[in-house]
């Protein structure tokens, strides 16, 4: 190693993240968000015509076309919505377990949340839309501790694979938890089976509306999280060596993360896979910095569930396709492409 | 900068679970100067460690920076001035090595603070210190082994603490990079005084890098000074449970451990002991 003898001056602007790069993305991303929220209005399993869109979204709701593209606003609202927390979940949950496979789908966080508001159907008669996403939290909050707590039994703590074996033989009970409950429940089964699969074609301004606080704290909590998961990104002897309190910074993070997936199942059934496959995907675009990394992964969850939406609308004309469904189909040999592609480590 | 930040354990008894690791243990580590830590395996040298960076809440006793107990301390008042390089710290993968060593500037900034320009100039001189400026925009999981090694180096560098603790800096490298880490270390400690503790495997190395020597031996003290006065024959006998000569290193006048195995021993091993060119026997 020679050293090139250039002043330290020059070399401050050097070192200088490559930002441009990063820009660019951000660019990328939000014009493909703007395209895809522009198409899911305009595109459904009825064909409407231009007039009819803009009419719709001047608020009139007159013909049979207008009335479908105005419930396709709400409909693209929560798709946006629900997207962004899932992706930004999934991110901060990796982040948080060092855990190349961790999503809330895979560590069967939404199953806690989906069993909790069955169960909250069945036999508590809960049905105000505030109490489901307060049992729904609950539920993922407990699934996330169950799941955590199993993972790290035993030699060498909670590597991914252990963690990942955990979370899904925790989905897979308590998916039979809630085959059980439903089933002999003829009266509320359809109702829950459409929430379950996941879906936003129900939605409303309303249940958006009461989500949303719970998801703004969830999205504050992670992006303010964003710094110390960095640290702990290098191993937890090291984010102590730099300031962190590592047990209160994962707490924290984990919390904001259970907030916004256990908020986003309350009102879409549990979707799995958009939090593993977005912050893949963002890691690419603009690398490991969690600082770019988390917004980044909030926008491109947002485009990918409205992308995945349109095409459900689009593929079984006249019926539809649940988004629950199809990032399953996309989700599930992803998944199996990580474990095949990485040293599944840790992060 | 400079360094007259005192680090010093006091009483200080460490285990976990059932098990006690270190046991009442009093040490004091000289300002400015590089300090090593030997030892076997398992003698509680990295638990030691732990301690120093309150990774590890003591049983009884103290671990004193500057006379104030660094558990009471906020941790990042603490990771200013006192940085820990763990044994195997983890590289996120695809991570660039100015990302990696811009980490290190975490404990200097608030949640809501910006990447400043002193920011940019501490990472700029890290780099430029462990000669890794060419390195800044490649991907760290590229790097060979010493480079690697370097950059870890300079991120805990750019966290610009007067103490710096180093658990086993040389493992997993060849001899020319253990060298060179060793080397760029001293130089860190003669340019900037920084105050350098080490766990190291290698006792010869130690001896010859080290002012200051730490023996531990089942978690206790069997001493401490410079390497001279503790690299004896005796006191490998006693930490190491090894015979052995112990000889002036002719390239640099500090002891050095030549380990008397039952094979490849010209003459018989009593006859020489003591009678070898070390000073202290």
């Amino acid at each position: 190693m020679t050293s090139t003898g250039t002043a330290p001056a020059p070399d401050a602007a050097l070192v200088r993240r490559p930002g441009p790069a990063r820009v660019l993305w951000l660019l990328v991303v939000l014009a493909v968000l703007g395209a895809l929220l522009a198409t899911s209005v305009a595109i459904g399993s009825r064909g409407v015509g231009w007039a009819d869109i803009v009419a719709a979204l001047g608020g009139s709701s007159e013909t049979i076309g207008e009335a479908a593209v105005t419930k396709r606003i709400p409909r693209t609202a929560l798709a946006v919505v629900v997207g962004a927390a899932l992706g930004l979940s999934g991110a901060v949950m990796q982040g948080v377990t060092r855990n190349p496979l961790a999503d809330p789908g895979v560590l069967g966080i939404n199953m806690g949340a989906s069993l909790a508001v069955v169960a909250g159907f069945a036999w508590f008669g809960l049905f105000s839309e505030t109490a489901i996403v307060w049992t729904a939290i609950a539920g993922a909050g407990v699934a996330a501790v169950f799941v955590y707590a199993v993972g790290s039994l035993g030699r060498g703590g909670p590597t991914p694979l252990k963690l990942a074996l955990a979370g899904a033989a925790t989905a897979a009970a308590l998916t039979s938890f809630v085959t059980a409950i439903t089933l002999p429940r003829g009266d509320i089964a359809e109702s829950i089976q459409s929430w379950e699969i996941g879906g936003v074609g129900g939605a409303t301004f309303d249940r958006i509306g009461t989500v949303l606080p719970f998801l703004l704290v969830g999205l504050a909590v992670s992006l303010l999280s964003a710094r110390s998961l960095n640290s702990l990104a290098l191993g937890d002897e090291l984010a102590a060596g730099l300031g962190e309190r590592v047990a209160l910074v994962r707490g924290v993070a984990a919390l904001g993360s259970v907030l916004l997936c256990g908020a986003a199942t309350a009102v879409a059934g549990p979707i799995a896979f958009v939090g593993l496959v977005v912050p893949h995907l963002c890691r690419l675009l603009v690398g490991v910095d969690h600082r770019w990394l988390l917004p980044f992964s909030a926008l491109t969850g947002a485009a990918l569930l409205t992308a995945a939406d349109v095409v459900g609308r689009v593929v079984a004309r006249p019926g539809e396709l649940d988004v629950g469904i199809l990032t399953a189909l996309i989700g599930a040999p992803f998944f199996i492409w990580i474990v095949r592609r990485q040293k599944v480590r840790e992060l | 900068m400079t360094t007259t930040h005192t680090l010093a354990a006091e009483k200080l008894t460490l285990g976990y679970g059932e098990r006690t690791v270190i046991e009442d243990l009093d040490l004091v580590v000289p300002p400015g100067r590089i300090t090593a830590i030997v030892g076997a395996n398992a003698c509680g040298k990295s638990t030691l460690l732990r301690a120093m960076t309150r990774l590890l809440a003591p049983r009884s006793g103290q671990v004193l920076l500057d006379g104030k107990a660094v558990h009471r301390l906020p941790a990042k008042e603490l990771a200013r001035t006192l940085g820990l390089l763990p044994q195997s710290p983890i590289a996120p993968e695809g991570i660039t090595v100015a990302d990696l060593v811009g980490r290190g500037r975490n404990p200097h900034q608030g949640v809501f603070s910006r990447w400043s320009r002193e920011d940019d100039a501490a990472v700029a001189a890290a780099l430029e210190a462990t000669q890794t400026t060419e390195l800044a925009d490649r991907a760290v999981d590229e790097l060979s082994g010493g480079q690697r090694q370097r950059v870890w180096i300079a991120m805990a560098l750019a966290q610009q603490t007067d103490l710096l603790l180093l658990d086993e800096p040389t493992t997993f490298l060849d001899v020319s990079h253990q060298i060179e880490v060793l080397d760029l270390l001293t130089d860190l400690n003669r340019a900037r005084g920084t105050t350098i503790v080490m766990v190291l495997h290698d006792l010869n190395l130690a001896a010859r890098y080290a002012d200051h020597l730490v023996a531990l031996t089942e978690g206790q003290l069997h001493a401490a000074g410079s390497p001279s006065d503790v690299l004896t024959e005796e006191c490998v006998r006693v930490v190491f449970g090894l015979d052995s000569r112990v000889v002036v290193d002719p390239t640099s006048g500090r002891p050095l451990m030549l380990p008397l195995g039952r094979h490849h021993v010209r003459e018989p091993a009593g006859a020489s002991a003591g009678d070898g060119a070390a000073g202290p026997a």
